[in-house]
């Protein structure tokens, strides 16, 4: 396959993906002392997501200032272009093989493409109605929340009159709000756990604000009308989050929307046989952002969801970093140890560690809303503790990090206790 | 369109006029567009296959399924040995998969028996019991200790095919309206005067192939007796990565007496894979909805019959309708009604298409274009092409074609869709079909936008901004039919 057709360019580091671990991974790559950094994005302006979240709450880490999402990405991208990225704009990746030989789709022609690194980037897609088997008819009406923020802010689209959102997570939470200030009647936010999955501030800011109600332990269980949506039924669930009986009421409107989870698009990354944890979704990685495919590193939404796009921009920063010293022949080679999420911990990352690395930080988060907590980072082998943190309370929606400040010689495994 | 009148004048404007845009009505208005006949098909939705056709399964029945004797055995079997060569002079794609009909007990294995006798005096190819080692050799990762093996079955997309039915014969001088629902007939010596709301259509004869409304169209030219009970089949659709796993449609042993073939697991030319269907009564012709229990219900019975496919997620669900003749409790076993009425000569019913109706389609076809035959003179149309302007796609082309499109013009470079690769010049294509269908609906059928594992989430915003290029207003962009409206305009002017 990869001699047949025109034939492959090539380039030092290609970064699939233009949002704010894109960007900043293209950035990385630049600093580091690559010369050759091609970014391809798909959509015409760089940002990614990004573009459509036109409220503020973006760069406090970064730029140690709130400034809304398409800001954030003009000011990542001016850096980029300045520093001497290429953009491949309005071009998507079809293909990518293990060998790093990318296939690139674009409206000035069809290219080929052989990396010396791949930087996977692609951010991550909604779930959907299907995925979380929600029953009923088919009407128009139905939407996730991202692709309604995309409609009413970059389309100029009124997607409805009354609407409820079924699912906390944060887009659904500020979709509240914005459809609120568009005049659509946000009659309710439905969440099937007892916490809400959206960060607290989202919570207060977009609907407590608002007096836009929230409901725990509810959900959605069927979907009425023809054409367009007509009512949904939510009911109550019980602890195994099964609705119980009894307990339906129909609410009419006409627009639902979906945040009930964002899943890490990596169909690319399958295709170059990278293999992906099913804890994150994500690629399985070392500390150097590398995943089992050498010269294959990933970082922002596409490896694991966060919660903050300063976060996807730093580990984008370093998967730029990490993939230049590739390139110049710095390969992290040697035997690695694994990193396990213990008690009450959802994933760990990264969840492999090269023996005698040292400074290595983790990123975790928790399965559930907990307080007085302490969170530590234990050799499986010894049981010695190499971290160790005290927080006052963690919450599932919050991505967190520990540092392991002495080199790890063996599996290790982090857990939480209350 | 403008002059209703044109089709209503005191002679009759068309031939035959054929009632219903199903795969049925389609192949009856392919076959016929043979002949030099004035066609016009009305459909009342606003794209084709929106009924029954489009909740199929999309397989190619050889014919063991169905009673020794009937007019379904018969059609099956001699839409068989049409349908493959039909759709490849239409370029649908089409594969010859085999079937595998899988026994886990002794019981089940005789009825394997009793179906491939029941087969083989159908006339249905080839049919062979085979054990559980040949079942893991041609079909690795199903359960079974033996299995009925129909090399002859395969799959087929009924939309794409319903849609290129059209196609072809609207290439040849046919005419096809949607939106069209005959609202009133008016049954007259020179014909039946077809009332609908985009006009009046004045038509020699008649094809009613309605579907699930035939009863209801045959009661408005005045022939009672029949009565369409529609059957709801659920279906859940896995992602494409689950093809993988699965190579030939694999089925239950079927309940005996009964033209329910179980729930079963169905690979599409795509690499999806279908559940289903279920079946259930229902009251409404219109009532598609999905329920919670039947879901799960379809992934209990799928799972012991394929138990790799827990590891797939499922991406899709919807249901279909099924124009049975016998309701609840009745006989179960009705046969396809195939007839002129006598009350209404020159009107042709075709009703109680159920399944093997996709298979069978170009046999009614065919027999119907006899019927028409023994009235009107059918001389050939010498202009007739059977096949249709062909649908690249950007997914299936090699690096070199693509390459080639790309450079020659952008719309094979710029992607729509990004879970099935679909590039904007297959929707701009899709969207010059000949009928005017142009519903979200109309676009995924015709391109698979929408149809990915991201469910319309990437492409919708694009789709919505080709259609306002092409001058529709946001308010008018639809799902499918009327009502189905995405939109309630803009929000600042």
């Amino acid at each position: 396959m990869t001699d047949r057709g025109p034939a492959a360019e090539r380039h030092d580091v290609v970064v699939i993906g233009a949002g704010p671990a894109g960007l900043a991974a293209a950035l990385g790559a630049r600093r580091a002392g690559i010369d050759d950094v091609l970014l391809i994005e798909r959509d015409r302006t760089p940002g990614g997501i990004l573009n459509q979240c036109i409220h503020d709450g973006f760069g406090l880490f970064l730029y140690k200032d709130s400034i809304s999402g398409p800001e954030y990405a003009e000011r990542l991208s001016d850096d980029a272009a300045r520093e001497g990225v290429v953009f491949a704009m309005e071009a998507m990746v079809l293909d990518l093989t293990g060998d790093r030989v990318l296939r690139v789709a674009s409206a000035g022609g069809y290219r080929l493409i052989r990396a010396g690194t791949v930087v996977l980037a692609m951010g991550c897609r909604e779930r959907t109605r299907d995925m979380i088997g929600l029953p009923g008819t088919r009407p128009a009406g139905v939407f996730t929340a991202g692709s309604a923020q995309n409609l009413v802010n970059l389309h100029n689209l009124k997607i409805g009159r009354e609407a409820v959102i079924l699912g906390s997570g944060d887009v659904g939470l500020i979709m509240a709000r914005r459809l609120t200030f568009e005049g659509i009647k946000v009659r309710g936010v439905f969440e099937i756990l007892p916490w809400a999955s959206g960060l607290e501030r989202n919570v207060r800011q977009c609907l407590l604000d608002f007096d836009i109600p929230l409901e725990l332990s509810a959900t959605v269980v069927d979907i009425r009308g023809r054409d367009r949506v007509s009512s949904v039924v939510v009911a109550r669930v019980d602890e195994a989050l099964r609705p119980v009986p009894g307990s339906e009421r129909e609410i009419a409107c006409d627009t639902l929307l979906l945040s009930v989870g964002l899943i890490p698009e990596n169909e690319l990354s399958k295709r170059a046989g990278v293999a992906l944890s099913p804890l994150t979704g994500g690629a399985v990685v070392d500390e150097t952002l590398m995943t089992g495919v050498p010269g294959v590193f990933s970082c922002g939404n596409v490896l694991h969801i966060h919660d903050v796009a300063d976060w996807a921009s730093f580990e984008g920063f370093e998967a730029g970093r990490r993939a230049a010293e590739y390139v110049r022949g710095a390969r992290s080679g040697g035997e690695t140890v694994g990193i396990g999420a213990g008690e009450n911990i959802r994933y760990v990352l990264p969840q492999a560690v090269r023996r005698g690395a040292s400074g290595v930080t983790l990123n975790f988060r928790v399965r559930k809303p907990m307080r007085g907590v302490t969170v530590e980072v234990r050799g499986t082998a010894s049981g010695r503790v190499l971290a160790r943190i005290k927080l006052s309370r963690l919450v599932p929606s919050e991505m967190r990090k520990i540092r392991i400040p002495t080199p790890v010689e063996e599996p290790l495994e982090i857990a939480a206790h209350d | 369109m403008n002059e209703p009148r044109a089709f209503s004048g005191p002679e009759p404007a068309f031939d035959v006029a054929v009632i219903g845009g199903g795969v049925v009505g389609c192949a009856v208005l392919r076959e016929l567009s043979r002949y030099d006949l004035r066609l016009v098909l009305l459909e009342k939705e606003s794209d084709l296959a929106e009924g029954i056709s489009k909740g199929n399964s999309g397989v190619i029945h050889a014919g063991f399924n169905v009673p020794c004797g009937s007019l379904k055995a018969r059609l099956n079997v001699e839409g068989l040995g049409r349908i493959y060569g039909l759709a490849e002079e239409l370029g649908v794609p089409c594969r010859r998969t085999g079937k595998l009909v899988v026994a886990l007990t002794d019981f089940d294995r005789l009825r394997l028996e009793e179906l491939k006798s029941q087969g083989d005096r159908n006339g249905t190819p080839d049919l062979e019991i085979v054990d559980a080692a040949a079942i893991a050799r041609l079909a690795p990762g199903v359960e079974g200790r033996w299995a009925l093996y129909s090399p002859r079955t395969g799959i087929i997309s009924p939309y794409e095919f319903t849609i290129a039915l059209a196609e072809c014969s609207a290439q040849n001088g046919a005419r096809v309206f949607l939106d069209a629902p005959v609202q009133a007939v008016e049954s007259g010596p020179q014909g039946f005067r077809l009332k609908t709301p985009r006009g009046d259509f004045f038509a020699r004869r008649v094809v009613n192939a309605a579907g699930l409304f035939a009863d209801e169209v045959a009661a408005l030219a005045g022939i009672p007796g029949y009565v369409i009970h529609p059957f709801r089949g659920e279906y859940l659709i896995a992602d494409r990565e689950a093809g993988s796993i699965l190579a030939m449609p694999i089925y239950p042993v079927p309940p005996k007496g009964d033209s329910f073939l179980g729930v079963h697991i169905t690979p599409t030319l795509e690499g999806n894979v279908l559940l289903g269907p279920s079946s259930e009564a229902v009251s409404d012709k219109t009532d598609a909805a999905t329920t919670r229990d039947v879901m799960d219900k379809l992934k209990a019975e799928a799972l012991a019959l394929v138990p790799g496919l827990s590891r797939f997620p499922f991406i899709h669900a919807y249901a279909g309708l099924r124009p049975k003749l016998t309701g609840p409790g009745g006989s179960a076993l009705a046969d396809f009604i195939v007839e002129e009425s006598p009350l209404r000569p020159g009107w042709i019913n075709l009703v109680g298409i159920e399944s093997p109706g996709l298979t069978a389609a170009p046999a009614i076809a065919a027999l119907a274009a006899d019927m028409i035959g023994s009235g009107l003179d059918l001389r050939s149309n010498p202009e007739f092409r059977g096949g249709r302007p062909p649908r690249p796609r950007l997914a299936a082309l090699d690096d070199d074609e693509r390459g080639r499109r790309a450079a020659a013009d952008p719309a094979w470079g710029e992607m729509i869709c990004r879970c099935e690769h679909v590039a904007r010049a297959e929707v701009e294509a899709a969207l010059a079909n000949p009928f005017g269908a142009r519903s979200l609906d109309a676009i995924k059928r015709r391109t698979r936008c929408g149809m990915g594992r991201c469910q319309g989430g990437f492409c919708t915003p694009r789709l919505v901004e080709l259609l306002e290029t092409r001058g529709l207003e946001p308010a008018d962009i639809r799902k499918r039919g009327a009502g189905s409206n995405l939109f309630y305009g803009r929000i600042k002017p």
